[in-house]
């Protein structure tokens, strides 16, 4: 969509000089207070019916009966689409998206049928009357740390090597002064954007299908759609003007928007479709749940001789994927003997995938767990080990860093949080029944980028428009890129309209692996650059169509680095511990990044909050256990998996250090979405360390696990009267 | 086995004041009041986030309280008045509220924000109207348990998260939902 060109006239004053480093004020932030902004499902084609999806409701096995006739003598039901009719759909490299195919049921939840109906509520009820009889086999969804059908893949996501060694890690751990071998788990999370993955699909006389759909790239849903339906690519238009969160749920298509699409073509009707919120945890996706050893060998002046990570993880049977947790300790801390490691099972379990940060947020609370472990060990203050153990080059690649200033945020955060003078001793802090802690964790996260396309117009009343398929999910970024543009060309921010969200425009990758800004910014600085440069070459008046450029980064986007390029941050946390009821609440928490440029000091901050936001909840109160008998998640729906609320974000603060990296984009930005969230786990956990005595090593840090550790408190209330 | 089509869906007549104009609605008994507004009506502002009263994206006005509107049959409504955040801006001017929550940046994907500002107006008028919370102190519920006795003092960020916690926003953009409301309220 093309926002209003009025919009940001509010800030910075005219004649400011730089469009780039102001806190303009997100575009789309008007239509989003009135509710003008519309999502996925809030667009109803003429004729439009509902479907609803129907889950297995059995761990694993075959679908043997599905009662149709019944439901279709239902009022209102237009059709039950399931594996014996619906639509044959053609290759795609994700085997999650081969829906109602076939009779097996790979894990509980995995949808066996899907109802449409003329209005909601009849797809609803048809879809709750559907009955379905089943061919049930033995299941197996538990995670052990010794299941024995664990493998070693080839590799984790993000094309990382499962395996890497340096050094003999063995021997340098026997020889060192000091070691902490600690093993940690955290549960499958979930990423519950607050807008349920929707679609509103239709299929026009000439073979065309348009869909709104709930995603972080559009572009990928055409193509993968055309390969499904076995249409050409220009024959699927993909519309994603505003999308309520993601957090790479909605990085990929999902189930929703190949459904919505059949149903469309079965029934030859605009088809709406929006998950129900208690269904996607077993089909968008979640944060497989780890069991990470992490061995640190140091001498006693607390530089560190030898590192293990060790990562056990699980995945499905229908696609394999692996949280890459141990990838972070490849760049953190010196490290002369290394061994990092992901081994994998397949479980009857849903498909796990990206939730924010994969890998850097998980591992990241393991290692900087097992670091607050060493400065425990060994004495020294964790800001102070963190800093002794600064590599002059990245440990496992030997490549020297674009930029690092992990130092500087340590110490800048250390300053503005107050940290010096910080009892060392744990567990002492006592106001009345609270028992206080401290703690801090490093954060990083890795610079991505990927080729794009985008064009850039100039018209001849002195305004200009820039066309590029970039999806906005929250991150500001069509207010991003109009400042870029506004930089290259000379002018304001608000002479430059910008056009997003719509497979119709050129080409452009998925707003994930916090590469968007990177990824478009880079095509849109290309763009207008040569649009500056056509714009110098024109004398007079500019002709009736006005000029355009149009640029690739194919070359220098795609081109690999000589450089490791990371972000880095550090998190400090304040807590306290109720020692009668169990309850952690974090009271202050602080982030210092570097990140490179700060393009928008404005939504940047917001992102850097809602991802620490995130953290608090990974820390203290998300969870999602697997049933072993039942075989399914136990927290589904937003009652039962906890995300942080108002009341659990308390004061929270996130400052940038001014970092100058020439080796990353014409803009000099490093990606900001993700890294809010990496650390924060573990400096929330430190902390709870530091306030109670006990190192609790397995999150999330709920009352049950925190009680048996603070009954002997001296004033603990007696939580229960013994009739003894 | 019944004839397809056979059986009724029931229906009732609905008499709704949305946004200030009296409508009048054939509904299927089943249909929410939020499902109401989003497919009948085309006012998408209040926003399905879960469609189980979990997480306060459906927040709308019924008469002047906030109310999950997914948890609201719209039958049992008739006769009611309802405010959308559609309905909150005068023209083009703005709510003070949503004027607040765009300069303070209160929103990130937008998509709990109706609900939070909705949630915002109507928690403005309880604590006017001297509502106490869990946050408020208890000196100040024992100098003032009369109903209508204005805001607790202060009315603190405490307040407003402890008052606001019911409108779930996975962005994380509380604390700058919470300046925006301490804003709105303030002017
Ligand atoms: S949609 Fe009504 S509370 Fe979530
Ligand atoms: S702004 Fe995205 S959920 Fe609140």
């Amino acid at each position: 969509m093309t926002d209003a060109l009025s919009q940001d006239t509010a800030l910075p004053s005219p004649g400011a000089p730089l469009a780039l480093d102001s806190a303009f004020p997100r575009r789309e932030a008007r239509e989003k207070v009135t509710g003008a902004a519309r999502y996925a499902a809030e667009h109803t084609p003429p004729d439009c019916a509902y479907a609803w999806p129907v889950p297995a409701t059995v761990a694993r096995g075959r679908v043997t009966a599905l009662h149709t006739a019944d439901v279709l003598a239902l009022p209102g039901v237009l059709a039950v689409l399931t594996h014996t009719d619906a639509p044959r759909l053609g290759p795609s490299d994700d085997p999650t998206l081969a829906l109602l195919q076939d009779d097996r049921v790979p894990h509980r939840g995995w949808y066996v049928a899907l109802a449409v109906a003329d209005s909601l509520e009849s797809a609803r009820a048809a879809a709750d009357a559907l009955r379905v009889e089943y061919d049930t086999d033995e299941h197996d969804v538990r995670l052990t740390a010794d299941h024995p059908r664990l493998y070693t893949p080839e590799e984790a996501n993000g094309g990382h090597p499962a395996v890497r060694e340096r050094g003999d890690f063995d021997a340098a751990f026997a020889a060192a002064d000091v070691r902490v071998d600690a093993t940690y788990t955290m549960p499958a999370l979930h990423n519950h954007p607050m807008e349920p993955h929707a679609s509103t699909a239709w299929w026009t006389d000439d073979g065309r299908l348009t869909v709104y759909d709930s995603s972080q790239g559009s572009a990928t849903v055409r193509d993968t759609l055309a390969g499904l339906f076995n249409v050409p690519e220009d024959a699927v238009t993909v519309l994603s003007e505003h999308v309520g969160g993601g957090f790479g749920a909605k990085g990929t298509p999902r189930a929703q928007v190949v459904l919505a699409a059949m149903a469309a073509r079965h029934t030859g009707r605009p088809v709406k479709l929006a998950l129900p919120r208690h269904q996607l945890a077993a089909v968008v996706g979640h944060r497989a749940p780890t069991v990470q050893r992490v061995r640190l060998g140091a001498s006693s002046d607390g530089v560190i001789t030898a590192l293990a990570h060790e990562v056990v993880t699980h995945t499905s049977t229908v696609r394999e994927f692996v949280e890459q947790a141990a990838v972070p300790a490849r760049t953190m801390y010196t490290s002369p003997n290394s061994r990092t490691t992901h081994r994998v099972v397949a479980l009857d379990v849903p498909t796990p995938s990206w939730m924010r940060a994969p890998g850097e947020a998980s591992g990241m609370y393991a290692l900087e767990s097992a670091m607050d472990e060493l400065a425990a060990a060994t004495g020294i203050d964790p800001v102070e080990l963190r800093l002794r153990n600064e590599p002059a080059a990245e440990p496992d690649s030997g490549r020297p860093f674009s930029s690092r200033h992990l130092a500087d945020c340590l110490r800048e955060g250390a300053r503005r949080f107050g940290w010096e003078g910080r009892e060392a001793r744990s567990g002492v802090r006592r106001a009345g029944d609270l028992l206080l802690g401290t703690g801090v964790a490093s954060a990083t996260y890795p610079v991505l980028v990927s080729p794009s396309t985008a064009t850039a117009h100039a018209d001849r009343d002195g305004s200009y428009t820039i066309l590029v398929n970039a999806t906005d999910i929250g991150t500001g970024a069509r207010t991003v890129l109009a400042q870029i543009a506004a930089e290259v060309l000379g002018t304001r921010p608000d002479t430059v309209r910008v056009d997003i969200g719509r497979s119709t425009l050129p080409t452009a990758p998925l707003a994930g692996g916090s590469s968007g800004t990177a990824s478009w910014g880079w095509a849109v600085h290309k763009a207008c650059t040569a649009l500056a440069g056509k714009l110098r070459a024109h004398s007079g008046e500019l002709p009736a169509e006005g000029l355009s450029a149009s640029a690739d980064t194919e070359e220098e986007a795609g081109r690999e680095s000589p450089y490791a390029r990371h972000a880095f941050g550090a998190h400090f946390a304040e807590v306290q511990v109720d020692t009668v009821t169990g309850e952690v609440r974090v009271r202050r928490l602080l982030g210092v990044y570097a990140a490179g440029r700060i393009l928008n000091p404005r939504t940047a901050r917001s992102q850097f909050i809602g991802g620490m936001t995130m953290g608090i909840g990974m820390a203290l109160t998300e969870s999602s256990t697997m049933d072993a008998g039942f075989g399914d998640f136990a927290e589904r729906d937003l009652a039962a998996y906890h995300v942080p609320s108002c009341a659990d974000a308390p004061a929270i603060e996130a400052y940038w250090v001014e970092e100058d990296d020439p080796h990353l984009n014409p803009m000099g930005s490093k990606g900001i979405g993700e890294i809010g969230i990496v650390g924060t786990a573990a400096a929330v956990a430190n902390a709870v360390h530091h306030a109670v005595g006990v190192r609790l090593r397995d999150l999330p840090l709920t009352p049950d696990r925190l009680l048996p550790h603070l009954a002997t408190a001296p004033h603990a209330f007696p939580l229960a009267v013994s009739g003894k | 086995m019944p004839e397809r089509g056979a059986p009724e869906i029931p229906v009732s007549l609905v008499s709704l004041r949305v946004n200030g104009t009296w409508l009048s609605l054939r509904l299927d008994n089943r249909t929410t009041l939020l499902d109401a507004l989003r497919e009948h009506l085309d006012l998408v502002g209040a926003k399905k986030g879960c469609d189980h009263g979990q997480c306060g994206a459906c927040t709308v006005l019924v008469g002047g309280r906030r109310a999950n509107s997914c948890l609201l049959l719209a039958v049992a409504c008739d006769g009611s008045d309802v405010t959308t955040v559609e309905g909150l801006a005068e023209g083009e001017r703005l709510h003070p509220v949503q004027e607040a929550f765009v300069a303070h940046d209160a929103l990130q994907c937008g998509y709990c924000t109706p609900g939070q500002i909705c949630s915002a107006v109507g928690m403005l008028a309880e604590a006017a109207e001297g509502h106490p919370s869990y946050a408020t102190a208890p000196d100040r519920l024992a100098a003032d348990s009369s109903p209508g006795q204005g805001a607790p003092e202060p009315f603190d960020a405490l307040e407003i998260r402890e008052r606001m916690s019911g409108n779930l926003c996975r962005c994380g953009a509380y604390p700058n939902i919470v300046d925006a409301i301490a804003e709105a309220a303030r002017s």
